[in-house]
C-alpha cells in the first residue's frame, strides 16, 4: 500500500477524522529461553525491542502479547510489568509475539495538533510574506503532504515517497469532504466525520490513487 | 498553468423547476407559521446561513480559485463564478464610490423568482430570496470575512432591478478559532 494514512484536522486544530491504510502488519512470534537475547527498552508506555534484530523481530517492535495473552502498555493482562516478567528466569520458556506497535487514538489527537501547531509557525518563520503553511514534509520512509482550504481544514496525507499524484488526491478528498461530509444535513461543522459514505469513498479515491499514482505526474 | 475546474462524472441534472417550487414551498410555508415579514426574513437568512458555510467549501473545491486580496476581487468572484456555477445567472458588480467596503450585485435575471409576480398583500416588506443573503454572509464568514448583506431593490417590491448589498464589516481574526478547552 503506498498511500499510508489520511488525517482532516479542523480549524482548532483537532482531528476529525482519520483513516490508516497500512498493508497487514508483520507480526513475528517466537518462543525464547532464558536468556533472552533481544535488548528491551520501556518507551512512551510500550516495550520495545532496543537491539538485537533478528528473524523478522526488528529494532522498534514492540510486544504485543506474551504467551498468547495480549499485553497492556507496560503490563502483561495479569498486571505483572513485562519488563520484570521477562526478567525471571522461572517464567521461561516464554512465547512472545512482537509487531509494529499502533498510534492509540489519543496519540493521533495530540500528533494532529502538534502538526497544527507547527504548520502555524511555518507559515510564520517565511522570509516572505503570505507564504503558506508546511506543504511536504519528507522522510526516508515517508512523505507527509499538507494541503490547507481557505476556510482552514487540513487535509494531510502520509504516504511512500515514490508516489505521486498527491495534490490531485488532495484535492480530490477536498471534494469528498465538500461532497459527503458537508452536504450531509445531520453532520456538524468541525465535529468528527462519521460519515458512511465519506469512508466508502475516501477509500474510493484511495485506491485510484495508488493505482495511477507512481506512473502518474509527479506531485 | 491553469487548472479546469473539477467536473463531477456524474452531473446530476434535476429539473429546475422542482427547485424553484421546493424554495416557494419553503418561503410559503414560513409566511403560515410567521406573523412578521422581518420574522420570516430572519429565518430565510438563517437557512441561508447554514447552506453558506457548506456550500462555500464545494464552491472552493470546484472551482479551484486562489486567495483573494481585495474586497473587489471577492465580489467579483462571488457574481462571476459562485452564482453562475450554482444559479446560472451572472449579476453585475457595481462599486459604492463614496465606501471601499460596500458593493451591490444587479441580477437582472433571478430564477427563484420565476414564478412570482409580486409579493401577496400584508407581505410588503418580505424579502423572498432572503435565503442568497445568508448564503452569501455564510460562505464568507467561512473565509474570515463578515460582512452585511440584504436586499437594497427588489423587483417584487417594485423596485426597476433587483440589487443585494454587501458591505464588508472588519476581517476576523484568524487566530479566534481556538481549540475548545
Amino acid at each position: 500500500m503506498a498511500i499510508f494514512s489520511v488525517y482532516v484536522v479542523n480549524k482548532a486544530g483537532g482531528l476529525i477524522y482519520q483513516l490508516d491504510n497500512y498493508a497487514p502488519r508483520a507480526e513475528a512470534e517466537k518462543t525464547f529461553s532464558y536468556p533472552l537475547d533481544l535488548l528491551l527498552k520501556l518507551h512512551d508506555e510500550r516495550v520495545l525491542v532496543a537491539f538485537g534484530q533478528r528473524d523478522g523481530i526488528r529494532v522498534g517492535h514492540a510486544v504485543l502479547s506474551i504467551n498468547g495473552v495480549d499485553v497492556n502498555g507496560k503490563y502483561t493482562a495479569d498486571g505483572k510489568e513485562v519488563l520484570e516478567y521477562l526478567g525471571n528466569a522461572a517464567n521461561y520458556p516464554v512465547s512472545i509475539r512482537f509487531g509494529r506497535p499502533r498510534l492509540t487514538s489519543n496519540e493521533k489527537l495530540m500528533l494532529a495538533s502538534m502538526f497544527h501547531s507547527l504548520f502555524a509557525i511555518g507559515s510564520q518563520l517565511s522570509p516572505e510574506l503570505g507564504s503558506s503553511g508546511i506543504e511536504m514534509l519528507e522522510t526516508d520512509t515517508f512523505k507527509l503532504h499538507c494541503f490547507q482550504t481557505l476556510t482552514g481544514i487540513k487535509f494531510v496525507v502520509l504516504a511512500d515517497p515514490r508516489q505521486g499524484g498527491i495534490d490531485s488526491l488532495l484535492r480530490k478528498i477536498y471534494e469528498i469532504y465538500s461532497d459527503f461530509a458537508l452536504k450531509n444535513p445531520f453532520y456538524s461543522l468541525e465535529m468528527p466525520i462519521r460519515c458512511e459514505l465519506f469512508d466508502q469513498n475516501l477509500k474510493l479515491a484511495l485506491e485510484v490513487a495508488e493505482k495511477a499514482g507512481t506512473f502518474g505526474p509527479g506531485s | 498553468m491553469s487548472r479546469p475546474g473539477n467536473r463531477r462524472p456524474e452531473c446530476h441534472k434535476i429539473n429546475r423547476d422542482l427547485f424553484v417550487l421546493t424554495y416557494g414551498a419553503l418561503v410559503a410555508q414560513l409566511c403560515k407559521d410567521y406573523e412578521k415579514d422581518e420574522d420570516v426574513n430572519n429565518y430565510l437568512d438563517k437557512m441561508g446561513y447554514g447552506i453558506g458555510i457548506r456550500l462555500v467549501e464545494d464552491f472552493l473545491a470546484r472551482s479551484c480559485v486562489k486567495k483573494c486580496h481585495s474586497y473587489s476581487e471577492i465580489a467579483d468572484l462571488i457574481a462571476q463564478v459562485a452564482f453562475k456555477m450554482y444559479l446560472g445567472i451572472t449579476p453585475s458588480v457595481t462599486r459604492n464610490e463614496s465606501s471601499r467596503n460596500e458593493f451591490s450585485l444587479i441580477l437582472d435575471k433571478n430564477p427563484l423568482v420565476e414564478f412570482v409576480e409580486e409579493l401577496p398583500a400584508g407581505r410588503s416588506s418580505l424579502c423572498y430570496c432572503n435565503l442568497l443573503c445568508g448564503v452569501i454572509r455564510g460562505a464568507l464568514e467561512m473565509i474570515h470575512l463578515t460582512a452585511d448583506v440584504t436586499f437594497l431593490q427588489d423587483r417584487l417590491k417594485g423596485d426597476k432591478v433587483t440589487e443585494i448589498g454587501i458591505t464588508f464589516l472588519k476581517k476576523l481574526e484568524e487566530k479566534k478559532c481556538r481549540r475548545k478547552k
